[in-house]
């Protein structure tokens, strides 16, 4: 408490050096806030507000302002400054955490019940309409496939891509090619799948497959893996390139061996979540994998399904035990994106010396 | 087996840009050459036409011949990678590959170059760190990150990379300015040994530095802010620091200048 009384006389004295500050005692924020929150539960009970949203959103507002002034009142504007910044950076990360635990929390709590070995064994062949039964395992193995036939074909060439843009490409020809990869990275995805589905579908009469599928993914994923690969390169500092070339070492082996180990942990962030993202995208693999019921393991013929696939068609039916399905299925793909993104983390620090 | 390098009408530009203009010098074997001169005068632009690392940087070119042992580095036909292994370089930060154990570090150049041999790997890294005066502080260690050492070990870690390599001529950017007193005493007692087996060009901002260290000085100025730099006076060490025949040189060395 005493910290919050104002300076000592003496101690303000214009012989001394003025290098104390009044600051509010450590609980006062927490009682700020209990006095929005309380001033807030006020309103919800004696006005005719009813809707708890606005309640609580009135409740961070009021806890703002008030912290603000009562900060101004004691320890100046600029202690008021930072405290409204604090306060604005702490609401925003809160905000933020909201959707990424309301979604977790919903695919869990809906999910968990129906997933079991038996749904994960099995397909949805003879599952009739309103049998509870059936499983994903057709789902997963086109997922999986799809996305690993995906991540061979977009991982080595998006990096290739990065490497010339960042250690070779000079003047126009890395200009235009920068220029198509920021084109790309906004491409839709549908408009991929709908690319994959005209071209390599119907135009050279390959039909509908996994590979097409994983043709659509190929589109979508390199300019993630370019752009991030890219911008990891250009942190390795040029020194340890000098150092290289200085030891008599060529310029690709000084890339291969030098730049890219360095670079390497932030690259597989970025191809991690590049596949994160096309194992969750529909629309392409709606067009070009088509979907099926059945298991079928090769993905150059015929149709296949996937997760995403899955999940759509399933939820979009009128019976709860399809939904269920469709929740344990959005599950599942959780879990394996998870999975991965450890398993790549885990891969990118052994890498790394200790 | 140290090697002779004879500079002659060497101009470098940075694109448009003329940094040095027609500079004239002879590098004795088994010396160490000192470049002195204040800030932007282009004795690091020299020291790195002497490699062709110059040519490394967008839109920078050389005019003029640089003669090693006779033969002109920038004549056609030659490789700059191969001109590297044989004029080898230390950086003014010390850049030891942050991926590398110290034992990969100093092998580096001989490992990327093909060469396999374990005895062979193990034999030239213990030879290379006795020669960069390092062996004691690190033989316990040597599969530790090179990025974990102090900065005046990882100065002379990279000497040490530099000389497994087994180069003619080693040059060095300013290799004690981003170094304490007590490493930059390690580093010169190490130029001095290195002396004997190798030609050595070293620039350095330092006066006390060169004049311990060197057997001659070139001293490079410019006559205003985007003049080219241009080779002042080229002479042993000791005439250098106490009789110069400029009076530039004079003025700089005596600190009334730059």
């Amino acid at each position: 408490m005493s910290t919050a009384t104002a300076p000592d006389p003496v101690v303000a004295d214009d012989d001394r050096l003025n290098l104390r500050g009044a600051t509010l005692p450590r609980w006062a924020p927490f009682a700020v806030a209990a006095g929005a929150v309380v001033v807030s539960l006020l309103i919800y009970l004696l006005t005719s507000v009813d809707s708890e949203i606005q309640i609580l959103l009135m409740a961070v507002v009021l806890f703002l302002v008030a912290i603000t002034v009562v900060s101004t009142v004691v320890e100046g504007s600029r202690r008021a400054r930072d405290r409204f910044a604090t306060t604005l950076v702490y609401t925003a990360f809160l905000l933020a955490l909201i959707p990424l635990v309301a979604v977790l929390a919903s695919v869990i709590s809906k999910g968990a019940s129906r997933l079991d070995l038996g749904f994960l064994t099995h397909s949805m062949n003879g599952i009739g309409a309103r049998d509870a039964g059936g499983g994903i395992y057709h789902a997963i193995i086109g997922t999986v496939e799809q996305v690993l036939i995906a991540s061979l074909i977009a991982v080595p060439f998006g990096l290739l891509v990065a490497i010339y843009l960042v250690e070779y490409g000079r003047g126009r020809v890395s200009r235009v090619i920068s220029f198509f990869v920021d084109v790309l990275t906004g491409l839709p995805s549908i408009v991929a799948g709908l690319f994959i589905l005209a071209f390599w579908v119907l135009a050279l009469h390959q039909g509908f497959s996994g590979f097409a599928g994983s043709l659509a993914l190929v589109v979508l994923m390199i300019p993630t893996v370019v752009r991030s690969a890219e911008e990891m390169l250009k942190l390795v500092p040029n020194e340890l390139r000098e150092a290289g070339y200085a030891l008599g070492i060529a310029k690709w082996k000084t890339i291969l061996r030098v730049v890219v180990p360095t670079a390497i942990p932030g690259i597989v962030t970025g191809v991690m979540l590049a596949i994160a993202r096309v194992s969750g995208e529909t629309a392409p693999v709606l067009l070009t994998v088509f979907g099926t019921n059945l298991i079928n393991a090769n993905p150059f013929s015929g149709e296949q399904s996937s997760l995403p696939l899955y999940i759509y068609s399933q939820a979009g039916a009128p019976q709860q035990v399809a939904v269920d399905r469709a929740w344990a299925a959005a599950l599942v793909l959780i879990i394996i994106i998870m999975v991965l993104n450890l398993v790549a983390r885990l891969f990118a620090s052994r890498n790394r010396l200790k | 087996m140290a090697t002779r390098i004879d500079v002659t009408g060497l101009t470098a530009y940075y694109g448009k840009f003329k940094a040095v203009s027609d500079v004239n010098l002879t590098i004795e074997p088994k010396n160490v050459t000192a470049f002195i001169g204040p800030s932007g005068c282009g004795k690091s632009t020299v020291l790195r036409t002497l490699n062709r690392m110059h040519e490394v940087l967008p839109g920078a070119r050389v005019e003029g011949s640089v003669l090693l042992d006779g033969e002109d580095l920038y004549g056609p036909g030659m490789d700059p990678v191969n001109v590297r292994r044989t004029v080898g370089m230390v950086f003014q930060r010390p850049n030891p590959f942050p991926t590398m154990s110290i034992y990969e570090n100093v092998i580096a150049g001989l490992k990327l170059n093909g060469v396999r041999k374990k005895a062979l790997l193990d034999e030239r890294v213990e030879e290379s760190l006795r020669g960069a005066n390092l062996w004691d502080e690190v033989k316990d260690r040597l599969n530790r990150p090179g990025a974990g050492l102090s900065g005046g070990q990882q100065q002379r870690l990279c000497i040490a990379r530099a000389i497994a390599v087994e180069p003619q001529v080693l040059l060095m950017d300013e290799p004690c300015s981003a170094l304490d007193p007590i490493s930059t005493l390690a580093i010169e007692d190490l130029i001095t040994k290195l002396k004997s087996s190798f030609t050595i060009v070293i620039v350095t901002h330092n006066m006390q530095q060169a004049s311990r260290v060197s057997d001659a000085t070139a001293f490079f100025s410019l006559e205003k802010t985007g003049d080219p730099g241009r080779l002042v006076e080229f002479d042993k060490t000791s005439k250098i620091f106490t009789s110069p025949s400029q009076k530039r040189t004079e003025d700089y060395v005596s600190g009334r200048f730059g």
